[in-house]
């Protein structure tokens, strides 16, 4: 806890001048403050002289206009530092909130597949968004004050011990008292603020996915159990918050009362020391007006303590993501992959997605794989759901790293060069393609920034997208993803070809199945990825009769194992597994094109 | 190739109930910023949403009396602590028990105390107890606000969520799954702290204010008077203030939701980002935004700051007027010392609240958007409505009936006009048509997902308006063409529509559509846990759980929007077969992408323009040379590169 304590402080490191100049306003301020009692006692003492046997009150109005005058003075001052403090304060917090938000968002996107396999979208966003806030808050705020409220007691307390040491003791009794419970209160908070984080995040899990769902929701009539689900999920978030309420309530006032019986100590003792005529008047009132700046600091000693267990927490949980290493990581000395001429050899590779398990090595997903594909080939994969199709071409971007054996390109090591440079020669078509929210030319232009319109409406051209574009109000400006125009399965199929053609890789993976679609649209999909594998090295996942006679190799896979690989016409003669699918799924195909129509 | 079929409307968001055409249309929740309605501002005080939240707090009469009251104890026991100092002074020097505040000489002359350090020690005696009665209260109003603040905001997400689950598909057609999720979370959490803390803290400003400006007017009138001469000036500095803060403000908001929404596409769309090698442009495009961010919070605490100097000149102003006039009184004879020192600790006291309340002027606007926009949601009308005598629907033996249906899903446009359409049970009846036929909004209309505008719908005879809805809909299965799966066991997401459903009854169902072949090839079979909408499985394997899903509600009808060529040809065999189990015994409404399907459809119905253009069995139709013919024909037909006709309705 102390560890991520520090290790949050430390984030202001970086910004140790902002740090210092807010100490110092800081510094100054205190120092500003601490006169103005001086100056009202001094008033009452000097400016005021009560004769004490007639009670007649006699005084020095020149005096007083000086001590008003100062006083005044001071207030400006305190008000300009008082600026400079929480300015810089604020700098300096919103500067690492602005680093983490930073180091969050690549952190996030340069995180292998592993990692999003697992992660939940609303998981990763309250980590960036609440526990950034909370984070920065107490960087910007709480760190201040609580310092600010240390440097302030231990300055009144050394001021008051020059004006009356028994008075000072009495007074600072309680001291002690306020620390202990200031310290036990952070410890309970913190395991609650933990908890109202996690389920947090999990309602808006929750909530999403019913909310995403609603069709299926309504369809099975579910509504009450989806309800009753909602209920427990706001009633586990409320436990929590209802507690650090709750403790909240009986601690803070606590802090109060402390002070409230340090100033009626002062009140009795000073009285009676005035009494004495051992202290004046003047001076009792300094030493309640002194004591009184104490208040509003000890008074947010509550609330700061618990947003310091907040703190802690956010920390926690925001240095879960950034210390999580990237499973596929770049070799420091990684070359960079150019003119490459698309030779993909596969040697005896094997993978498994929970690679820290030795234990159970028959759960490879992959098992010793070789395979190779020339220049320009194009190579089918066939099999069932499940047997390795998606993560055998999943690896050859290094989306995954082989869990052994090696994936060459041109003969080189995947694992040798940097990610970009591999990446960028590697085009995929999936059959949902993400959109971005922005404009259909920065989706089109989304791998190649740089792309001129001419290029864009070429690719589009290419990929049988640039009519339909034309159709549209604002054409290639049109808005797409969340607030714009919504494209259908065939359209976003297109504008990822596009997209593919405009970064012109030489390595392509793809998947030819359509979504749904009608008989024109994907008629223009098949065309616009014929265009597409013109002279790539080509892995197709394949679903169509066509694909696989087109293909150089086929290759049918099992269980993760090559089971079959030869071309279309080699293994329909000598493989039963290949025509049992053939006759299966492809023939059909095969033979709605040839009975029903003549083409 | 004739699998690549017709398909429906809106497929890109899961097919079967499709959304109108025109996209967002009247009625969706307001529409109020460019990039995220967070960013406004409301009244600071809002009539309507405080007479709603006001209705909220009936439920807690008691506590909130109890809290009210208690915060006055609290505030005034705050208050009458810098008069027991001023007390204590002025006996100090006088030793005259007339110039002590009435309370105190209450309680002097009640226990006739008698000599000055004895009048000291029971100041000091009722300062502990002024204390410890704060402390009580202190702790009674907030231990009872939280309990009424957090109560309200869990009844309000509640409210809001159960609400959400009754309002029809159209309010789904119109709105953002991420608007709608905002509203839940950060409009209800902009209320947290308001209505846990603030509301009372606000009173209890504006108690500590007006109770000064009585004591010091008690004091000396007017001493009191010109002290508060600053006052006007500090609330003319406030307005204007006000004005500018708010443009930094809203800046800030607007700055944030950037940022947010860039973090959340970032996330969703890992995989194509990484696929693409745009790691490099959008860090860089990403960090002008945080930037923008951290430029405009710098510059609203700027704005906030600048006040600071000079609320402090005016409270140093206003604490010399009290000494040099204050001062002169005295000299004059007409002010104790005691009261000049009170008035100065009070004239410092007096600053504390006007700064506060003006922490809380931000905070009680945003909750008035908030809550605004809140009720929005909750007032949101729920078009499908069990009817008051609604009755519960026997066992069905599966009859449809269209009769002179028509259907807008937006005022003005229809999209089904006069329909009619008789189907018995146990038929199979593909639909097909191009995109827009009104296909979807068909089948969407027996599940009675939309209220038909004209006409109606019956099932065995009963007009699906007059039977409750959960009654008809446990009846009544629905394949969607993207099947959605919840992040939950395989076994929790097939029983889904069955609560009670044995283990033997999920496997026998998996078994039938085939799917318990790959679950049992499942690290933990059943029990496996589904990531987020089933992405550790396979568009196939989603597919086959949710036939299983509607293999177990054992439905009398069937609603299925064939998913197309997105499988696997191995799992296609096995969709193949499951779907043959599953049709079998139903009466079933398919939106037919299949060769295979349309063939085995005892009726073929041909969708055009909203109405049925066509109807009969593939053969006749064929023979017939109509639409049909044209459609079926036409897609071996293309070999020129014209454009398709229907992306053109597409994306409107």
């Amino acid at each position: 806890m102390m560890r991520i304590l520090f290790r949050v402080l430390g984030l202001l490191k970086k910004y140790w001048r902002w740090l210092f100049l807010t100490y110092l306003c800081l510094l100054l301020l205190t120092a500003a403050t601490m006169f103005v009692p001086q100056f009202i006692g001094m008033a009452v003492d000097n400016g005021l002289h009560v004769n004490s046997t007639t009670l007649v009150v006699t005084g020095d109005m020149k005096l007083l206009v000086y001590y008003g005058l100062a006083i005044i003075g001071l207030s400006l001052l305190r008000g300009l530092f008082s600026f400079g403090q929480s300015y810089f304060a604020e700098y300096a917090g919103q500067k690492v909130a602005y680093d983490l938000r930073n180091v969050l968002y690549d952190r996030i996107q340069r995180l292998s597949f592993a990692f999003h396999d697992k992660a939940q979208t609303g998981q990763l966003m309250s980590r960036a968004t609440q526990d950034v806030e909370g984070v920065r808050f107490f960087l910007s705020m709480v760190v201040v004050r609580l310092i600010n409220l240390v440097i302030t007691v231990i300055v009144i307390a050394v001021i008051l011990l020059r004006m009356n040491w028994q008075l000072t003791l009495i007074s600072f009794a309680c001291i002690p008292f306020i620390a202990y419970i200031a310290v036990r209160f952070g410890a309970v908070m913190l395991p609650l603020w933990t908890k109202i984080q996690q389920r947090m995040a999990s309602m808006s899990t929750a909530l999403q996915e019913n909310l995403t769902g609603i069709r299926v929701v309504k369809a099975f009539s579910r509504q009450k159990l989806e309800t009753k689900k909602f209920d427990e999920e706001t009633q586990l978030l409320y436990d929590p918050q209802i507690r650090t309420a709750r403790i909240q309530a009986f601690r803070g006032p606590l802090f109060n009362v402390l002070t409230a019986i340090a100033s009626a100590l002062v009140l009795w003792y000073g009285g009676m020391l005035v009494i004495n005529g051992k202290l004046t008047a003047g001076q009792l009132t300094q030493f309640y007006i002194y004591l009184s700046y104490l208040i509003p600091p000890v008074r947010l000693l509550g609330p700061h303590i618990n947003m310091t267990s907040r703190a802690i927490a956010s920390g926690k949980r925001i240095f879960e993501i950034t210390d999580t290493e990237s499973a596929v990581k770049e070799k420091p000395n990684a070359l960079v992959l150019s003119n490459v001429k698309g030779d993909i050899k596969f040697s005896g590779v094997n993978f498994n997605y929970e690679v820290a398990n030795p234990k159970k090595p028959t759960s490879n997903i992959l098992q010793d794989i070789s395979l190779e594909a020339k220049s320009g080939e194009m190579v089918a994969l066939l099999g069932a759901t499940g047997s390795g199709k998606t993560t055998l071409v999943n690896l050859i971007p290094r989306f995954y790293d082989v869990t052994s054996g090696s994936i060459t390109i041109d003969g080189i090591d995947i694992r040798d060069v940097t990610l970009a440079s591999l990446r960028r020669q590697i085009g995929i078509v999936q059959q949902d393609a993400f959109m971005f929210t922005g404009t259909i030319r920065d989706n089109i232009s989304y791998g190649a920034v740089n792309a001129s319109d001419d290029e864009i409406i070429a690719s589009s051209k290419t990929a049988r997208l640039h009519d339909f574009i034309m159709t549209l109000p604002q054409k290639y400006d049109t808005w797409v993803g969340e607030r714009g125009v919504t494209l259908s399965g065939g359209q976003k199929q297109r504008l990822a070809i596009a997209r593919t053609l405009l970064i012109d890789p030489r390595i392509l993976i793809l998947d030819d199945s359509t979504s749904s679609v009608d008989t024109e649209t994907e008629f223009l999909i098949q065309q616009a990825l014929r265009e597409l594998m013109k002279g790539r090295t080509t892995f197709v996942i394949a679903q169509r009769l066509q694909t696989v006679k087109d293909a150089q190799q086929i290759f049918v896979l099992d269980k993760g194992k090559i089971v079959e690989q030869g071309t279309h016409v080699e293994l329909l003669k000598d493989s039963k597994i290949y025509r049992e699918i053939y006759e299966l799924q492809l023939k059909a195909q095969e033979e709605a094109l040839g009975s029903e129509v003549n083409r | 190739m004739f699998g690549g079929g017709m398909s429906g409307p809106g497929m890109a968001s899961g097919g079967l109930l499709g959304r109108p055409p025109g996209g967002a249309g009247s009625g969706g929740l307001m529409h109020s910023g460019d990039l995220n309605d967070d960013i406004v501002f409301g009244k600071v005080y809002d009539q309507k949403v405080v007479g709603r939240f006001a209705s909220y707090l009936k439920k807690y009469k008691g506590s909130t009396i109890i809290a009210s009251i208690s915060m006055i104890i609290s505030t005034l026991t705050t208050l009458f602590m810098p008069l027991l100092f001023t007390d204590a002074i002025n006996i100090v020097q006088t030793g005259d028990i007339s110039k002590l505040d009435p309370i105190v000489k209450y309680f002097i002359r009640l226990f006739s105390v008698q000599g000055t350090s004895h009048i000291i020690t029971a100041i000091f005696i009722i300062f502990v107890v002024d204390g410890l009665i704060g402390w009580g209260s202190q702790y009674i109003q907030q231990y009872t606000m939280a309990n009424i603040g957090y109560g309200v905001i869990l009844n309000l997400r509640r409210q809001m969520f159960d609400h959400l689950q009754q309002l029809s598909l159209s309010f789904y057609d119109r709105n953002e799954v991420g608007r709608i999720m905002s509203r839940i979370q950060n409009d209800v959490g902009s209320l947290e702290n308001l209505l846990s803390n603030g509301i009372l803290l606000v009173f209890a400003d504006l108690i500590t204010l007006v109770g000064i400006v009585i004591i010091i007017l008690s004091m000396n009138i007017k001493l009191a008077l010109i002290t508060m001469t600053v006052i006007p000036l500090l609330a003319a500095v406030m307005i204007v203030w006000q004005k500018y803060s708010k443009t930094a403000f809203l800046k800030v908001r607007t700055a944030i939701s950037i940022v947010n929404a860039n973090l959340q596409e970032n996330i969703s769309g890992a995989r194509a980002i990484q696929s693409l090698s745009r790691e490099d442009v959008n860090f860089h495009r990403f960090d002008n935004m945080n930037e923008a961010n951290f430029d405009a919070n710098v510059a609203a605490t700027r704005m906030a700051g600048g006040l600071q100097p000079i609320v402090e000149l005016l409270m140093g102003a206003a604490v010399a007027i009290v000494i040099i006039y204050g001062g002169s009184q005295a000299i004059a004879g007409k002010l104790l010392v005691g009261d000049l020192v009170g008035f100065v600790l009070y004239t410092q006291r007096f600053f504390d609240p006007i700064r506060d309340l003006s922490v809380w002027y931000t905070e009680l606007q945003r909750a008035m958007a908030g809550g605004q926009r809140i009720f929005e949601v909750l007032d949101a009308k729920v078009e499908v409505k069990d009817a008051p005598d609604a009755k519960q629907m026997p066992p069905i033996k599966g009859e449809i009936s269209y009769n002179n249906v028509s259907f807008q899903y937006i005022e003005g446009r229809e999209v089904l006009h006069d329909i009619n359409l008789h189907i018995n049970p146990g038929e199979t009846i593909a639909f097909v048509g191009t995109t827009g036929a009104g296909k979807s909004t068909m089948v969407a209309l027996v599940d009675r997902f939309y209220e038909v505008s004209k006409g109606s719908v019956t099932i065995d005879g009963y007009d699906i308006r007059e039977v409750t809805q959960e009654s008809l809909r446990k009846q009544i299965g629905v394949v969607l063409q993207e099947p959605f799966l919840f992040s939950d066991t395989i076994r929790e997401n097939i029983i889904y529509g069955r609560e009670y459903a044995t283990d033997e009854k999920v496997i026998e169902s998996a078994k039938a559509v085939g799917a318990h072949d790959f679950i049992m090839r499942l690290e933990k079979g059943y029990d496996t846990v589904l990531q987020e909408r089933g992405s550790n499985l396979s568009q196939g394997q989603r597919q086959l759980i949710s036939f299983a899903r509607a293999v177990l509600s054992d439905p009398r009808i069937l609603i299925l929007d064939e998913a197309t060529a997105n499988i696997d040809t191995q799992t296609e065999v096995i969709i193949q077969q499951a779907l043959k189990k599953l049709l079998q015994g139903r009466t079933s409404l398919v939106i037919a992408h299949r060769l295979s399907t349309i063939h085995d459809a005892n009726l073929v119905v041909v969708m055009e323009n909203g109405k049925i253009a066509e109807k009969g069995n593939h053969k006749e139709l064929i023979e017939k040379k109509g639409i049909y013919y044209h459609l079926y024909t036409m897609s071996y037909a293309y070999s020129d590169e014209k454009s398709a006709p229907s992306d053109k309705n597409q994306a409107t």
